[in-house]
């Protein structure tokens, strides 16, 4: 017998706000943005049961531009934040929003440990390699040679890999996408929030205000030649050799979601004072 | 031989040397006598191989401090002791027991003039296979104290059975060997018998008082990172948050733990975690969203000796300025103090209770001494406090989470309930939650945290306030039980004094103050912090009469009721 689907059929529209989107006119958050509400139309999801938890920076703004529950907290912390609301609440959906420098720099320890708790959530990096909101410091993605007022003549340092740190840190499901590319990307956000555990999409986001030189990614990106591996090892080769521009889904793991049982009181109040009783 | 209503012990070791165990075994044993009591300890910061002391007083009467000086002095050694220095005081009418194996006895102790008796504990233990020291030691402790040698055996049995019947008989016998070795001694005290034990007997250390506590108020969630002196409160959340439904997270840091609850929190579960100084420092940032996105959590902060890692083992009363005043921005929150172990239940609790109905962060100042200290006490009274978030539940129209209601406390939309989406954000927001920069928005929400706050009725919990006569004592937290005992002891000299401790020292209650003050021309402040942070906050908050002394002191030396006792006699007008 066929199992006839009884949820209302949900548009994009019926996960916009109605706050006014605010990037500068050209940056691939709208994208990402769009990505976002189809992504969530397809999912069907009644938009009071998703949580979208950021940060800080231009990409942290996405949760007002959504009409999901959201929180917009302090500079680095999302993942933690969300973890707190998923382990307590685990029938909600819950979307966490960042950038490169909320993600990878001040949040970075948070990053490694999220991986690894692998609570079922999923993690947008809007990668632009560079500090947009302050107008323009390198992060911890930005090229070595890039000048900056911060860093004159470019900070010299290797860029950090997150691909790589987040598989090697045990992230369940991991994939790259490109901000010009709305539905392929809002496909994979299908994808990585129905997959269990922690999903984590980074999405090549151009900032054309500090980076101009990034309109060129779409000229760059790709599909990933191969399908997506669940063989950590055979994943860990393919990203750290590919080109960065890479687009697609990348791994899939298969380890159990890290979920205490919640909601079953086993004793009564009263009991737990017996620890005391002497 | 002289009838006592309170005994003091002090049994030290290098640490390992299981000085801890036997003071604890004291206590649970006097306590089922019916006696009443306080363990505390006092530790150098390493596992093994630095100094351990176990502090036991013992009364017919609750009891709430360290006792000025010690009756009892039992050295298994003497190896590292002397880093204790004027801690464990003793006088010309103490009794001081020492191994002749044990080492030198501490210059402190040696100039006392106490009366000292050699006993060789480590030879006779070694003489009972598996035999230990801490074990004799204890023995001699409860002859001196006159307590059955039934009690402690069954005691024994007890906590020893799953270690086996060999270490149930090597204790026993050690206990024995004590026992039998102090026999002939003269302590020159005996403890008064117990009054008829309460039905309801608890043996209890304040973190897991206050442990017991939140989740009372309500609390389902905690998220830890270890840290000395709080971890317990954690430890002891972990299982019975469990088996109450609800969860702990072991953060990666102090920064996410403190965001996790916020977390939490808002998705409707009520959230704490523990710290202690630096713990709290790292949480300051994310205790400024709680207050800005109105996010109700509970933060215990178990003082240590600070700035910096200071002396995590040890007590002081120094984070009471940025409790209060470490927030960013204009930061209304609560800031509460308990006062003694058992009033770490209460205060928690309340804590939980007022964040929840406040919608604000709560920070609870407890210390390492009435955290890490046992008490046998009486069990404390139920309080009905528990948390009650208003909610936000039929929603028509536009939700407007931060709207400026009468009392400033908004009803808050939990995720899943619908039509009452929106985003909690630390920017400035407009009613609807939405970011701005007005100068019109600011300065409502500004009103709105701070009348919250300000309006609320919370009653006669905010200070414990006793006695009369013109002077009063002004202290706060732990040292609470100390004032109390020395004006009781001034009483008894025929002066007058009164005690003024407020347990909610944020939001200030001026005008509960001025009513608690009124007629009185003195004032003595106690407070253990070097920098007198108390009077600080005294002065910036409240009026006080010209007449101000202040007794001040930072830790790790605690301050002794005999101290505010002589400062209160000297005073006389």
């Amino acid at each position: 017998m066929a199992t006839v689907d009884l949820r209302p059929a949900r548009k994009p529209a019926d996960y916009k706000s109605e706050v006014k989107a605010i990037w500068c006119p050209g940056c691939g958050d709208y994208h990402v943005l769009m990505s976002f509400t189809k992504a969530f139309a397809e999912l069907g999801l009644p938009p009071e049961e998703i949580v979208v938890v950021s940060g800080i920076g231009c990409s942290s703004r996405i949760p007002a531009y959504t009409n999901c529950y959201g929180f917009h907290g302090v500079h680095g912390r999302s993942l933690a934040l969300a973890a707190g609301l998923k382990v307590t609440r685990p029938e909600l959906t819950v979307v966490v929003a960042s950038g490169d420098g909320d993600g990878y720099s001040i949040g970075g320890n948070h990053f490694l440990h999220a991986c690894r708790r692998n609570i079922d959530m999923t993690y947008v990096v809007m990668d632009n390699h560079i500090y947009g909101m302050t107008k323009g410091q390198p992060s911890p993605t930005t090229e070595p040679e890039f000048d900056t007022a911060l860093s004159p003549g470019g900070t010299g340092l290797r860029p950090f890999h997150p691909l790589v740190i987040a598989l090697a840190s045990g992230a369940n499901f991991i994939a790259r996408c490109f901000s010009g590319e709305p539905n392929e990307t809002a496909s994979v956000l299908v994808e990585a929030i129905r997959h269990p555990g922690f999903s984590f999409v980074e999405i090549l986001s151009p900032c054309v205000t500090f980076r101009p030189d990034e309109k060129e990614w779409k000229n760059l990106v790709h599909p990933a030649p191969v399908a997506p591996t669940s063989d950590p090892g055979k994943a860990a080769r393919r990203i750290m050799t590919d080109d960065g521009f890479n687009i697609g889904i990348l791994y899939r793991g298969d380890r159990t979601p890290y979920q205490p049982a919640v909601g079953q009181t086993s004793v009564e109040l009263a009991e737990l004072e017996k620890d005391f009783e002497r | 031989m002289e009838e006592s209503h309170s005994v003091s012990i002090a049994i030290v070791g290098s640490g390992g040397a299981g000085a801890l165990t036997a003071g604890n075994f004291l206590l649970e044993a006097a306590s089922q006598a019916g006696w009443q009591g306080l363990l505390t300890r006092t530790v150098g910061p390493q596992i093994r191989g630095g100094e351990a002391a176990a502090l036991v007083r013992l009364a017919t009467h609750p009891v709430e401090c360290l006792p000025d000086r010690f009756d009892l002095l039992i050295g298994i050694d003497w190896l590292n002791a002397h880093r204790f220095g004027a801690e464990i005081e003793v006088g010309p009418h103490s009794l001081v027991i020492s191994d002749p194996r044990g080492g030198d006895l501490p210059p402190d102790v040696a100039a006392a003039g106490a009366r000292v008796v050699e006993i060789p504990m480590k030879e006779m233990a070694k003489a009972i296979p598996d035999g230990r020291a801490n074990m004799i030691a204890l023995g001699i402790a409860a002859r001196l104290l006159g307590l059955g040698a039934d009690v402690l055996a069954a005691l024994i049995e007890n906590r020893l059975a799953e270690k086996g019947p060999a270490a149930v008989a090597a204790s026993r016998t050690g206990i024995s060997a004590g026992f039998d070795a102090a026999a002939g001694l003269d302590f020159g005290l005996r403890l008064a018998a117990p009054k008829a034990k309460s039905a309801r007997r608890w043996l209890v250390s304040g973190n897991d008082a206050a442990a017991l506590g939140a989740i009372r108020g309500g609390v389902r969630f905690a998220a830890a990172y270890p840290i000395t002196p709080a971890t317990e409160i954690l430890e002891w959340l972990a299982p019975n948050l469990a088996k109450m439904g609800g969860t702990l997270l072991q953060a990666e840091d102090e920064l996410a733990a403190i965001n996790m609850i916020i977390g939490a929190s808002f998705g409707g579960t009520p959230a704490l975690t523990a710290t202690s100084g630096p713990g709290l420092s790292l949480m300051m940032e994310a205790l400024g969203l709680a207050t800005a996105a109105e996010i109700p959590v509970v933060v215990i902060d178990v003082m240590r000796g600070g700035p910096s890692t200071g002396i995590p083992t040890k007590s002081e009363q120094a984070d009471l300025n940025i409790a209060v005043y470490g927030f960013h921005g204009d930061a209304p929150h609560l800031v509460l103090a308990p006062q003694s172990v058992g009033d770490c239940l209460f205060t928690t609790q309340w804590a939980t209770y007022l964040a929840e109905a406040l919608q604000a962060p709560a920070i609870v100042l407890s210390d390492q001494f009435i955290g890490q200290a046992r008490a046998a006490i009486d069990r404390p009274a139920d309080v009905a406090f528990i948390g009650q978030r208003l909610k936000a539940t039929d929603i028509a129209g536009a939700y407007q989470r931060y709207a400026h209601a009468a009392n400033g406390v908004s009803p808050m939309a939990i995720p899943g309930t619908r039509g009452g989406q929106y985003t909690a954000d630390g920017l400035t927001h407009t009613p609807r939650g939405i970011p701005t920069s007005g100068v019109a928005d600011h300065g409502t929400q500004l009103d709105k945290r701070r009348d919250k706050l300000d309006r609320f009725a919370y009653g006669d919990h905010w200070a414990t306030i006793e006695g009369t006569g013109d002077l009063a004592v002004i202290t706060w937290g732990s040292l609470t039980g100390t004032v109390r005992e020395a004006i009781e002891r001034a009483g008894r000299d025929g002066m007058e004094a009164s005690l003024l401790a407020p347990r909610l020292l944020a939001p200030p209650q001026p005008e509960r103050f001025a009513a608690a003050l009124a007629g009185k021309k003195r004032i003595l402040v106690v407070e253990q912090s070097h920098g007198a942070q108390f009077h600080r906050y005294l002065r910036a908050h409240y009026d006080l009469p010209s007449a101000v002394r202040v007794l001040n002191r930072p830790g790790p030396l605690p301050i002794r009721a005999g101290e505010v006792h002589r400062a209160i006699m000297q005073w006389s007008t």
